[in-house]
């Protein structure tokens, strides 16, 4: 199926509906009703709102407000030092929360014009992508939830815990690790951590070949999602879609392969999975892929892991020169890049404009939204998979 | 004489309710024990409630006690006697379906000739308390909720009663007991050493009677009338304390159980298992296998709510009508047929 | 002869913004003001094979928009005169940067905070000296700058194009809605942070806060009011650790 096709016969259903709705709305007053998806609601993760007008089952507007959770964190770096900045920009995306101190490093490094070590920047890798396995485990279950199936979530969340615990046990933290450091990282990993860590990655495959039979496999699941919310190829790079989103619309776009980054991403042999339809079932899809091939990433990097320093020498004090620097990275949910300005100062941000993939993901929303039955919203919604940290910033 | 006779009859009607009052709540709380808090829980890799009493057996009636002590609301705008008689019109009809099912050779409520033919009547009459429940709740969403589940809940009415036919043609009764009888007694294609349990040889009927059963029950897969409330609030959203306990935590698991005991009287033979015999040891453990059927029956229902995501409305309503009916109606050719010719 | 790319020392010495009147100068004349001044030895650029050429055609084509460019780091930057805000970005559209990354803007006015930041808290009195107003790179000359990221999914190389917003009382410039649907929400945030008036945008309305929020928090005169009522470290809770504290003593004193 084509997603031109796909979009064509939307339409005329949209048109269809219309004719077959006249009389029951003039019937039950049912046109323009105007519902409220949110701020608190099981669907959406986090206090997002969503004003959708409705005309019967369809959709006729949606206008997402976000803002319910936003913190200032632009306004909040530019009165902090750089190592400060890491406690606050954990809490963008919190449940890969490592993955967002990663490119603030990585453009503070590059203004302070140091480089961290080979070992810090092979841990750097793994740490990220094990906070992207433990984002995206999440996402798996926590879409069968939105559609109804309530069994794989805790699946999902079980085998979430394994990733979380390496996580813990080698930065101190499960959720806001505030690990890195400009120049390395704060400490090496603990001993028998690789071990573990391979361990936990067998886990995390056996989790996703369950959740392919479960999920995947299952033929409501396919009714529900496969067509739903199509995305064609243009639109995507239009709004800025990133990650998964799109590609699964067919982008072969992937920041760990296309942009030239310090970390240790090209020294592991991996795919970047993509798929033509642009629906939900192809997000889904894209995501469990990826899943597994984070896992093939860590053990590969693992059996490479430089010995090594993992803090680079640096002076005690030290002033940023003068500079901008942008860096964007292949976070779980997306793009997600730090625009650091430094005008020389005593060692703070003077602008930090954050790109946050999420941003991006659901202003796409009032477009895509269009001509949607109600249900459909939740999969769609659920299919885009947003956090209202990285939305709100 | 007649005064005697009068006496009798009451008190043996004073017994029947009694038993029923007491079944029907017993049944509902195992039910939503074992398989709600239990049976989910160890699906998805946890233990479920542990505290109250041992292995939490006691959390079915804490439950209850929280229902009893909220606060009882009623929207403004509710038309308030319809409002409150709809989760009665809902448990009643649950009610009645019990009157018919045979729990041993003489346990039976009411031996009706036409058993099952009222048991599928009485339980589509929670249509109506779910239509009530919507239009006095005074709520656009509640009406749209309810009248998405009274779509839903007839659409599957038919396939439940055509997957019946198939039975009632095998049995040549529509009695439950005899329905039963003809299990114990009947032979497959001359063999009978294990009766005729029609799960053999209706197993099409079996299966399609599950689903709409399930469809019945408003459960997962076809719970969107019920979790539409994560969107727009079903018909149950202007309920509480008791009343949404009444809906919730009493029709469900009790229509649950009363479809289960249907479908397990239909098609897994009844209180009967072979060597049972016909006299006091299948009045005494008549019930007991007919308990057990019931676990497996619900275990069935369950196991598929929880595994399967929901469809949406109008992918339910295409799999009642053009596929469980055309099926079903395939099915009941097929037994005509061969019930003439063999 | 390939004329365009600048010979770029370590990008972030401290360069001077160039001269007013780059503004409105073609870029070929930017290297020569740069090389003309005495400056530490500078370290060789490698050339990029891509993003050279590449750049090179686009300052070629798009002429005299061109008021600043650079190829540093690996990453390509540009600056356009405000009036060509629009075109420019709808050329580079036209010229395979059809992923929108993000829009947003800087505020170049160095705050009270830059320049004492950790040493007082807000004070109403300027400095006698006020410091100079830097722009980074490519240069610039006004209070604000809008920028846009844009990606070539297929070539693999993005671009980070900027403009002057010249007024500083009302910062506008053209909205690029109509060439990438996606800008609407960023260009919305932009207002809403900086007061940016984008013309042609279809609603520029509040984006995170709400209707009745007055000023435009992102701008450096804006007052963190966290750091304006109490200077760093902020508010700092301290508690006594149970049975070290003066309590134990007052307890002990209250019962003798």
């Amino acid at each position: 199926m084509s997603a031109n096709t796909i979009t064509e016969h939307q339409q005329q259903a949209y048109i269809a509906g219309q004719a077959a709705d006249a009389r029951i709305r003039f019937e039950l007053e049912t046109e323009g009703m105007t519902l409220n998806i949110g701020p608190q609601h099981p669907a959406t993760h986090g206090t997002l709102r969503i004003v959708v007008r409705l005309d019967g089952e369809q959709v006729v507007w949606a206008d997402p407000i976000p803002g319910y959770m936003h913190r200032g964190y632009e306004k909040l770096c530019e009165v902090r030092k750089y190592q400060q900045v890491t406690t606050l920009v954990n809490r963008i995306d919190w449940l890969g929360s490592f993955c967002n101190e990663v490119p603030f490093i990585l453009a503070a490094e590059q203004l302070y014009e140091v480089e961290a070590p080979p070992r810090a920047q092979w841990i750097r890798t793994i740490l990220f992508e094990l906070g992207r396995i433990a984002n995206v485990t999440l996402f798996l279950g926590d879409m069968g939830v939105q559609l109804g199936a309530i069994t794989p979530v805790f699946y999902a969340f079980r085998d979430r815990e394994y990733v979380l615990n390496l996580i813990e046990s080698a930065t101190g933290g499960r959720f806001h690790p505030n690990y890195d450091r400009v120049g390395g990282l704060k400490d090496d990993l603990p001993k028998g951590w690789v071990d573990e860590c391979k361990q936990a990655m067998q886990g995390i495959r056996d989790f996703c070949d369950e959740m392919e039979t479960l999920l995947l496999g299952n033929e409501i699941f396919a009714t529900r999602c496969r067509g739903i919310g199509v995305i064609p190829r243009q639109i995507a790079l239009d709004y800025g879609l990133s990650g998964a989103n799109a590609r699964a619309s067919g982008i072969d776009w992937d920041l760990r392969r296309d942009a030239d980054s310090p970390l240790a991403w090209k020294h592991a042999d991996w795919k970047v999975w993509t798929h033509p339809d642009g629906d939900s079932f192809a997000r889904y899809w894209v995501r469990l892929q990826e899943t597994r091939e984070a896992t093939k990433i860590v053990e590969q990097l693992l059996d490479s892991l430089p010995a090594g320093p993992v803090m680079a020498k640096m002076p005690a004090r030290l002033r940023v020169p003068k500079g901008e620097a942008w860096i964007s990275t292949e976070n779980p949910l997306g793009e997600m890049g730090y625009y650091v300005v430094s005008d020389g100062g005593p060692s703070g941000p003077f602008r930090c404009k954050i790109r946050t993939p999420s941003f991006n993901n659901i202003s796409i929303a009032p477009w895509l939204l269009k001509g949607v039955y109600v249900p459909d919203v939740i999969t769609i919604l659920a299919s885009l998979y947003f956090i209202l940290g990285d939305i709100d910033r | 004489m007649n005064e005697v006779a009068a006496l009798n009859y009451g008190i043996e009607t004073a017994i029947k309710m009694g038993v029923i009052l007491a079944v029907i709540p017993v049944g509902a709380m195992v039910l939503g024990y074992v398989f709600l808090f239990k049976m989910m829980a160890h699906m998805q890799s946890r233990l479920g409630p542990m505290e109250a009493g041992p292995h939490g057996v006691l959390q079915v009636i804490a439950e209850g006690v929280k229902f009893l002590q909220k606060e009882d609301l009623m929207p403004d705008g509710a038309d308030r006697w319809i409002f409150k008689m709809a989760p009665v019109v809902a448990i009643a009809s649950t009610f009645l379906i019990y009157a018919v099912i045979p729990a041993g050779p003489d346990l039976v409520i009411s031996n009706l000739d036409v058993g099952i033919f009222y048991a599928l009547a009485v339980s589509s009459l929670s249509v109506l308390g779910i239509l009530m429940a919507g239009w006095a709740s005074a709520n656009k969403y509640s009406l749209l909720g309810a009248l998405r589940a009274a779509g839903q809940l007839i659409a599957y009415e038919l396939p439940l009663v055509l997957a019946v036919v198939g039975v009632v043609i095998q049995a040549e009764t529509m009695s439950l007991s005899g329905i039963v009888e003809a299990q114990a007694h009947g032979s497959i294609f001359g063999f009978s050493g294990i009766g005729n349990p029609f799960v053999l040889t209706q197993g099409v009927g079996f299966l399609i009677f599950l689903v709409a059963a399930q469809a019945e029950l408003t459960q997962a897969p076809f719970d969107m009338p019920v979790a539409e409330s994560e969107l727009v609030s079903g018909y149950m959203t202007e309920y509480s304390g008791f009343r949404f306990l009444l809906f919730f935590g009493i029709a469900e698991p009790a229509t649950a159980f009363g479809l289960a005991a249907i479908a397990a009287t239909l098609f897994l033979g009844g209180w009967y298992v072979p060597g049972i015999g016909d006299g006091l040891t299948a009045n005494i453990v008549g019930p007991a296998v007919l308990g057990a059927k019931i676990m497996l029956v619900a275990f069935l229902i369950f196991w598929f709510r929880f595994t399967y995501p929901r469809l949406r409305e109008d992918q339910l309503q295409t799999f009642a009508w053009k596929w469980l009916i055309p099926i079903s109606l395939v099915n009941i050719t097929v037994t005509a047929i061969l019930k003439v010719a063999l | 002869m390939s004329d365009t790319p600048e010979t770029d020392p370590a990008p972030d010495a401290a360069e001077p913004a160039p001269e007013a009147p780059e503004a409105t100068e073609p870029a070929p004349e930017a290297p020569e003001a740069a090389e003309s001044e005495p400056e530490a030895p500078e370290p060789e650029r490698t050339p990029d094979p891509v993003r050279d050429p590449l750049m090179a055609k686009i300052t070629g084509d798009l002429g005299d928009a061109v008021l600043g460019q650079e190829v540093v780091k690996g990453d390509m930057w540009l600056r356009v005169a405000n009036p060509a805000w629009r075109r420019t970005i709808q050329y580079l559209k036209d010229h395979g940067f059809d992923y929108f990354c993000f829009l947003s803007g800087i505020d170049w006015l160095p705050s009270q905070e830059s320049v004492t930041r950790y040493e007082q808290v807000y004070t109403d009195d300027a400095p006698a000296d006020p410091p100079a107003r830097e722009s980074g790179i490519t240069g610039g000359d006004s209070r604000f700058q809008v920028f846009v990221r844009l990606y070539d999914v297929d070539r693999k190389v993005g671009i980070t194009v900027k403009a002057d917003l010249d007024d500083d009382e009302q910062p506008t410039v053209e909205s690029v809605v109509a060439v990438f649907r996606g800008a609407e929400w960023h260009e919305r945030e932009a207002w809403e942070m900086f007061g940016f008036e984008f013309t042609g945008h279809p609603g520029l309305r509040h984006l995170y806060l709400p209707k009745e929020f007055e000023g435009f928090p992102l701008r450096k005169d804006f007052p963190l009011l966290a750091r304006a009522v109490k200077p760093w470290p902020g508010l700092v809770d301290k508690e006594p650790v149970p049975g070290e504290g003066e309590d134990e003593e007052e307890e002990a004193a209250a019962t003798t």
